[in-house]
């Protein structure tokens, strides 16, 4: 690995501010995909400002929303009881993320601020309509996730939390990549009073998406036969070693139907 | 360089490192405490698992800079004396390792697995194994050793 220089942050303003001043800083979260990126020297930031020690922790119930700081790691969102009672399918996502290691270290924030565009989290966020909020501002769902690995956080800007409201019924769905646990492809589906909606994370070129005519045909009559084969278009989605985009688009609408089931 | 200062196996201790030491490597490299491995340079093997204030973490993708102030437990830091750990004793019982390589890493997951959850069925054991790989065993007996460990351990 490169050399590079370690600080924690006692505080937002202090952690921004040395990002801001280095001249290729990151913010360390969970460290779970940083860390081994820079071990493989994909990454080479001259200064790490880790957030541990910024109290960017705790999970509430805000009445119609769940509000989960950003430092939250995937264990305690997965063993959260807020959560298991309120948004159960986001307890269930965490809790299939990686292994039990990466759920001890890795966090909501850090998953989100990389927007893998196989991450579970993404999905989450997609599907519920969740905000970003950072030290700045509050972003929705659609305005942050901008693209694969991408999002409209600004350079020196901090996820704080993030706040989901709560759906009448939601599920999430993955099938995981053997190996790396990752998704292949992973379907979060959430039904709102007013509409249905389904995010799709593993298979987009451009990351996360919501799968509009699923949506469609869920808002329609939502059950599992409301998804029939061929609904869904192979067009953008990811072709890789692990599956092709035929198969990506088959396993949509396969995981669509199971996250249905599972609302049921 | 970083001053660190943490409680690895009951022993405190204060050491300078340069900001880039994985916390596997000041185990291995500084303490000399070599029983904690290094088998995948992905994060994926489970090899290097140690304990973190009581939880599972990989030392391997950790900075030991992070680790400041913590509590650390390795492989070293479980047996009683010359007593084993129950689950030290459960995997040389029930044969759970054949070239060892992989040993340390599952017995310090599988101590967390325990005394998180008495009740675990066969499932949730290799379920909660997903970090840690072995190349020999074909997992079969690391089970049964984590099951014989969990009722010792009861
Ligand atoms: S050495 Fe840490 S996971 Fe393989
Ligand atoms: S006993 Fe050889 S790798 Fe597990």
């Amino acid at each position: 690995m490169y050399s590079t220089k370690y600080v924690k942050a006692k505080d937002l303003s202090i952690a921004a501010s040395i990002v801001t001043d280095a001249e290729d800083g990151k913010f360390l979260a969970g460290g779970m995909t940083l860390i081994p990126t820079m071990k493989q020297r994909l990454a080479s930031p001259d200064c790490l400002v880790d957030l541990a020690g910024c109290g960017l922790t705790g999970i509430e119930d805000e009445g119609a929303t769940i509000r989960i700081g950003a430092m939250s790691r995937h264990v305690d969102v997965a063993e959260s009881a807020v959560i298991q009672r309120e948004i159960p399918a986001i307890a269930g996502l965490a809790s299939q993320i990686g292994d039990r290691q990466v759920r001890n270290r890795g966090t909501i924030g850090g998953s989100l601020a990389n927007n893998d565009p196989s991450a579970c989290y993404p999905s989450a966020l997609l599907g519920l309509g969740g905000t970003i909020h950072t030290q700045n501002r509050s972003i929705v769902a659609e305005d942050f996730l901008t693209g694969m690995f991408e999002t409209d956080l600004d350079e020196e800007e901090i996820i704080i939390a993030i706040s989901f409201p709560k759906p009448d019924k939601a599920a999430y769905v993955k099938f995981p990549n053997p190996a790396s646990r990752y998704a292949m492809v992973g379907v979060f589906v959430a039904k709102f009073p007013d509409e249905v909606r389904v995010a799709v994370t593993g298979a987009g070129e451009d990351g996360v998406f919501r799968a509009s005519n699923l949506e469609a045909a869920l808002n329609e009559n939502f059950n599992a036969e409301a998804i029939v084969d061929g609904s869904v278009s192979s067009d953008d989605l990811m072709s890789d070693i692990h599956a092709s985009a035929e198969y990506r688009a088959h396993l949509i609408g396969e995981m669509t139907r199971r996250a249905v089931v599972a609302c049921e | 360089m970083t001053n660190i200062s943490m409680n690895v196996n009951g022993n405190g201790l204060t050491h300078e490192v340069p900001d880039n030491t994985l916390l596997v490597t000041f185990l291995r490299e500084t303490l000399g405490l070599t029983g904690t491995h290094v088998g995948c340079d992905t994060s994926q093997c489970g090899a290097c698992i140690v304990h973190l204030n009581g939880e599972s973490v990989k030392s391997c993708s950790l900075f030991a800079a992070q680790v400041d102030g913590a509590e650390v437990t390795t492989i070293e830091g479980i047996a009683n004396g010359d007593k084993l750990h129950p689950m030290q004793l459960a995997f040389h019982e029930n044969h759970g390792l054949q070239c060892g390589f992989c040993t340390p890493g599952m017995v310090m997951s599988a101590i967390e697995l325990v005394t998180k959850n008495k009740d675990l069925t066969e499932r949730e054991i290799r379920e909660g194994l997903e970090g840690n790989i072995c190349r020999c065993t074909g997992y079969h007996n690391i089970v049964k050793s984590i099951q014989d460990a969990a009722v010792k351990m009861s």
